[in-house]
């Protein structure tokens, strides 16, 4: 055992002696040399080598061969690194596993459970009894042998809650008799009811604690305010700054879970929580299912929102809207008011707001409704719909529910409605009667000065008793309900706004549109406001913070939901009421989170055990790298391996490996330098190389004449692939066109369209006006307009007489290349282009015309060789080059016009034309 | 005791190259256009030379009476001299003339045959007497010398350097020597003095491997001679390269200065060049040394 390396066979290491004698042998064989016949040998006679290498082998190949015979010694040697020690205190009293196994303990549990197999394989060994008891759900513990609980370990989980101060009572209770000794794997949160445990621990035997030093972090239920999500994450232990990320999970709108929204909280350094807000539309806000911190595990690090989160929209349905003014007198004004903090208000049409699904609807004083908006709306009904009427005196002049109950309405109305409490009426304005316990505002307090004074009058029926939810003292409803399906009618009878009754305008309106759920709750309800109601558990969590179906756990009585401490009997989860859903969350902002402090005398160890690193295959490996290396060194000296070779294969791997981006940048830059520093005409490559290289050579042949005749002094052409190559550095390109060239890709149509719209131009030839007039069907036009459709090309026409290409360098009509083909069409001029007098051109000063289309193989007339001789032959004798001189200046023309634009369609220059045409 | 079966198999394996070595040694020689090969100076032979006045001396029959029937003078008409030359050849049989420096090279050795035999044939056409230095084969004429020429040139030395042969030479005669000159320089030396001694001039060829102008080799080598008689041993063969090539070079000066001393022409023919050139040389070489 040497510091932290151990051996099995330690005497094998004495090989190492006999090295210096390997080293003697080895020494003194040279590498052979290689015999040759070379009759030249005798002018070599005589000749010494100038540098004096040693016959013998060099001592840096003898220390190579030495290195790799040691190593292979040193391996069989067996070398251990951190091998475990065997010689500590053994104790053969029996072994007490305590765990905490809460939430908190999730996020290292596999180390904790790792680290607790270390011990149980130790305890194992030394025939030691185990048993374990998890604090969270204490059982009383067996000791049995180490393997036993070995083979369970895996299902043994952590669970969502804390261990409380009743399963510590337990947990000490059922302590086994006779001495032991602890091992306690704590999840690093002070409880005050750790003390007496410890104790109790102590009197039976040693005790050691494993804790893990990391951070724990803790995510406080989201609440919503101020229009955004808040949320709210909180360390164990304090620290430099650190960032972590919120994530917001839920279903996408095929129902695959996915993270709807993430937020970074940071916490400052030395700070235990941070804060941040994210702001979420209503729509996503709606799906989110639980909010979790990325890359942490346990049920501390999951919040679930439950309806505090959520907003429910509110469709407001006021009657037509005849008054001016009076913003008080609105029917909507105090349910606007009241409804804004909470809810999402749609307003519009019915027909408008029923397709976005409101939760509730709300219909201030209004009577009848289509037959086609009652089919929707009971539709909506069935499924859950809330409509919330209000009385007025349009609802008491109708006939809606006078006879027959009106399905919309939840009772019959008498006729008419009352007054009370008028100038033209006896009696007092009446007051609320307190609520009934199955009312749905029951415990709301009555503010005294509430009075109605008009309403309308329910029709004494056999099923009004069970409807009414809230009456006046005299006995007569002021608040009905029905229920339709899933969802419900609620008629209120009296106004919206203050004109009946100044509900309205009291605190108690607001309380009870909460309780009828028309608007959200913003603060979790107190114990006494959900005494008597039950709750059911929809989705509980794990310990690792995993959503479950709640299965069959047994309801929760609303009082216990909100104040008992979580267990098994109340674990973390969605809880769903009546019409709504409460979370309890594992951390909430009362959570404690505080560092443990053990006393100073129980030994406290991480979690991180060294393992036993065996090196026997190491070394091994490096001894063969050695003899590698050993067998290129050879080579080498006794040179068969030619250094070129060897350069030649690593300058191939490095090329591989690293060269190709930097190369490829440089090549980018280096081709757009190459494109711009000068102007050069641009053919599109068609991947048929005769054709591009008769492409290159036109080109080339008309960048010559511009650069004799004319101030523009063009570089060598350049071919363009439409895929990869930048466009935008040319102000010409050539595309001649073959019926077999490829489709250009959508990203270069893309590309393409925008060189058009940017002042770019397309000289498209179809090469073919010898055996086709242009827009006929030949192949080549059949490619061009399969290849031009998707092009934002403007409408065209034929070239007219007095385009500006006529004019701009030489006086043309025709435009010939190899062919003579009249047809060239451009960008047709505006129809409203009139012809000025007493000239022959009209006034166009439209812009570059985008396309020239045409067929005359122009670029087989320019085509010169290297040496500037035509490549093709024109016609016959003097008048095929006078073709080709007419080409030329076609192309001089052409390029004129791309560069000048209409500077010579400008009617100054006519006096000049016109004396050179001699008119 | 010879048994004669041995005799006739042995006879054939060495007759066997022979019509191949013949081949490529007509073909070769076939390519250079044969001219009449005169002495450009008057004397006995079947074409017209010149016409000159008749001196005193001239038999009268010497007269060419056409020619002086035109003047007064009389003329003679005088014949280009031709006269059939001696050519002695010698050939480097040794065993370093069987080297190749890699498979697709011919060897040294083969290369020199074909030359030399092929210049044999071309004398031979021209109507010289060829022959080889020493006694074993005087000069003589005919197409059957070729036959005995070739069968001459297709013997193996098993010396490893085999020193130039000197004896038997005869006055004034013409000589090409082949061989790659790589063995002692002195018996050449020797062999050249003794030829300018009896008025022999001539041409020497050096043929030479290209790997022997390269010295291509890397590394702990031992160098060995054909024979495996001489062997030398570097740790670096790199590092010897230049000084071989100066060696390398001092010995073809050497010889160049030898051939200026005596008279000879000496030229260097490496084995992957065309032996058409080196035989187009040797032609020139040859024809321009008999016209002085």
């Amino acid at each position: 055992m040497i510091g932290a390396l151990g051996f099995t066979a330690p005497w094998l290491l004495l090989g190492l002696l006999a090295l210096p004698i390997l080293w003697i042998i080895l020494r003194a064989v040279p590498p052979a040399p290689v015999r040759r016949m070379f009759p030249g040998v005798v002018l070599l006679l005589g000749l010494k080598d100038e540098e004096q290498i040693s016959d013998r082998t060099p001592w840096w190949l003898l220390l190579l061969r030495m290195l790799a015979v040691a190593a292979v010694i040193i391996a069989m040697a067996g070398p251990i690194l951190n091998p475990e020690a065997r010689d500590q205190t053994a104790s053969d009293s029996p072994l007490l596993v305590v765990m905490d196994a809460s939430w908190a303990s999730a996020p290292d549990w596999r180390a904790k459970i790792s680290s607790l197999e270390d011990r149980l394989s130790q305890a194992g060994r030394d025939d030691r009894p185990v048993a374990l008891l998890r604090l969270t759900d204490p059982e009383a513990p067996v000791f049995q042998a180490a393997g036993t609980l070995i083979s369970r370990l895996t299902g043994i989980l952590p669970e969502p809650w804390e261990p409380t101060n009743a399963m510590i009572a337990e947990a000490t209770n059922i302590l086994p008799e006779g001495d032991f000794d602890t091992l306690w794997f704590s999840d690093g949160i002070a409880r005050e009811n750790r003390a007496p445990l410890l104790t109790a621990l102590e009197a039976k035997g040693s005790v050691t604690v494993f804790e893990s030093p990391r951070s724990l972090y803790g995510l406080e239920p989201a609440t919503f305010e101020d229009g955004a999500v808040q949320l709210t994450a909180r360390r164990l232990r304090s620290g430099p700054e650190q960032t972590i990320t919120v994530q917001a999970i839920g279903p996408d709108p095929s129902g695959n879970e996915t993270t709807l929204a993430t937020q970074d909280l940071s916490f400052a350094a030395d700070v235990l929580d941070a804060r941040g807000s994210v702001e979420i539309p209503a729509e996503l806000r709606a799906r989110i299912q639980r909010f979790t911190i990325a890359g942490s595990r346990g049920a501390g690090a999951v919040s679930l929102p439950d309806d505090t989160l959520r907003r429910r929209e509110v469709a407001l349905i006021a009657s037509s809207q005849n008054r001016e003014g009076l913003e008080l007198l609105s029917p909507t004004h105090y349910l606007e008011r009241a409804l804004e903090p909470t809810a999402d208000l749609i307003e519009g049409g019915l027909t408008d707001v029923l397709p976005a699904n409101p939760d509730v609807v709300v219909f201030a004083d209004v009577a009848t409704v289509s037959e086609g908006e009652e089919a929707l709306l009971l539709e909506w009904l069935e499924k859950g719909g809330m409509l919330l009427r209000f009385a007025g005196p349009r609802l008491a002049a109708s006939d809606v529910s006078r006879s027959e109950e009106d399905a919309l309405m939840p009772v019959r109305l008498r006729a008419g409605g009352r007054t009370v409490g008028g100038a033209m009426s006896w009696g007092q304005p009446k007051a609320l009667a307190p609520f009934d316990a199955e009312s749905p505002f029951f415990g709301l307090d009555i503010p005294s000065d509430v009075s109605v004074t008009s309403q309308v009058m329910a029709q004494p029926d056999p099923t009004l008793a069970s409807r009414v939810i809230a009456q006046l003292t005299d006995g007569t409803p002021l608040v009905t309900r029905k229920r339709v399906g899933q969802g419900q009618i609620v008629l209120i009878h009296v106004t919206a706004n203050a004109e009946w009754s100044n509900l309205p305008l009291s605190g108690l309106f607001v309380e009870m549109l909460e309780r009828l759920a028309v608007s959200s709750i913003t603060a979790t309800p107190e114990a006494a406001d959900l005494a008597g109601t039950t709750w059911q558990p929809a989705k509980v969590l794990d310990g690792f913070g995993t959503l479950r179906d709640a299965q069959n756990l047994p309801g929760i009585a609303g009082e216990e939901l909100v104040t008992a401490a979580l267990g098994p009997d109340l674990r973390p989860g969605l809880y769903q009421g009546e019409d709504r859903s409460l979370a309890r969350n594992v951390v909430t902002s009362a959570t404690e989170l505080t560092p443990t402090q053990w006393p100073d005398r129980i030994p406290v160890e991480g979690l991180s055990t060294s393992r036993e690193t065996p090196l026997a295959g190491w070394l091994l490996a490096l001894s063969m790298v050695l003899l590698f290396a050993d067998v290129l060194a050879s080579l080498a000296l006794s040179g068969k391996l030619r250094g070129a070779r060897v350069a030649s294969l690593i300058t191939a791997a490095a090329m591989t490996m690293g060269m190709p981006d930097i190369s490829h940048a440089q090549t980018d830059d280096r081709a757009a330098i190459d494109a711009t520093s000068e102007l050069r005409l641009a053919h599109v490559l068609t991947g048929d190389d005769n054709l591009d290289g008769l492409a290159a050579a036109g080109l080339k042949g008309l960048s010559d004449v511009l650069y004799f005749r004319t101030s523009i002094e063009p570089s060598d052409p350049i071919g363009v692939n439409l895929e990869t190559d930048e466009l935008a550095f040319f102000p010409l390109l050539y595309w001649p066109i073959t019926p077999d060239q490829p489709t250009p890709s959508a990203e270069a149509y893309a590309k393409l369209n925008t060189y058009l719209r940017t002042g770019g131009m397309i000289l498209f030839d179809t090469r073919d006006a010898d055996i086709a007039s242009f827009g006929t069907s030949s192949p080549n036009g059949r490619k061009l307009q399969a290849l031009a459709a998707p092009l934002d090309i403007p409408p065209l026409e034929p070239l007219p007489q007095d385009h500006v290409l006529t004019r701009t360098f030489y006086l043309l009509q025709d435009f010939p290349g190899r062919y003579t083909g009249r047809d060239i069409w451009v960008e047709a001029a505006p129809a409203d282009a009139e012809l000025i007098e007493g000239m022959p051109f009209r006034n166009l000063n439209d812009n570059v015309t985008p396309v020239i289309i045409g067929g005359n193989d122009w670029i087989g007339a320019w085509a010169t060789n290297a040496s500037g001789m035509p490549l093709n032959r024109l016609g016959t004798g003097f008048s095929g080059e006078r073709q080709r001189e007419i080409a030329y200046r076609f192309g001089v023309n052409l390029v004129m016009h791309v560069l000048t634009g209409n500077y010579k369609s400008d009617q100054v220059h006519v006096p000049a034309l016109l004396d050179r045409l001699g008119q | 005791m010879t048994q004669p079966l041995t005799l006739r198999r042995d006879a054939e394996i060495a007759a066997s190259t022979l019509p191949a070595l013949l081949a490529k040694a007509d073909h070769l020689a076939s390519g250079v256009l044969l001219g009449e090969h005169g002495r450009r100076r008057a004397g006995q032979g079947d074409d017209f030379w010149q016409y000159r006045p008749m001196m005193q001396g001239d038999s009268l029959r010497s007269i060419d009476w056409r020619r002086s029937a035109k003047g007064d003078a009389q003329f003679v008409r005088d014949r280009e001299w031709q006269i059939a030359q001696s050519v002695i050849l010698w050939l480097d049989q040794g065993a370093s003339m069987q080297f190749a420096g890699t498979k697709d090279t011919e060897s040294k050795a083969s290369r020199a045959r074909v030359l030399m035999l092929a210049m044999a044939i071309l004398l031979i056409r021209g109507g010289e007497r060829v022959g080889l230095t020493g006694f074993t084969l005087p000069p003589r004429r005919g197409e059957q010398q070729i036959l005995r020429l070739a069968e001459a040139f297709s013997t193996d030395d098993a010396q490893d350097y085999a020193p130039p042969e000197a004896r038997g030479m005869i006055p004034h005669a013409k000589a090409v020597f082949a061989s790659d000159f790589l063995g002692d320089i002195d018996a050449v030396e020797a062999a050249l003095a003794k030829a300018a001694d009896r008025g022999v001039r001539g041409v020497l060829l050096q043929v030479l491997d290209p790997m022997e102008e390269a010295f291509p080799f890397e590394g702990r080598t031992i160098f060995e001679s054909v024979g495996r008689t001489i062997s030398f041993e570097t740790l670096k063969a790199k590092d010897l390269r230049d000084r071989y090539l100066d060696r390398l070079n001092e010995r073809r000066d050497r010889l160049q200065q030898l051939c200026r001393a005596t008279g000879w022409q000496f030229n260097c023919h490496h084995t992957n060049e065309s032996a058409q050139s080196a035989l187009l040389w040797m032609w020139r070489a040859f024809d321009g040394g008999a016209a002085r």
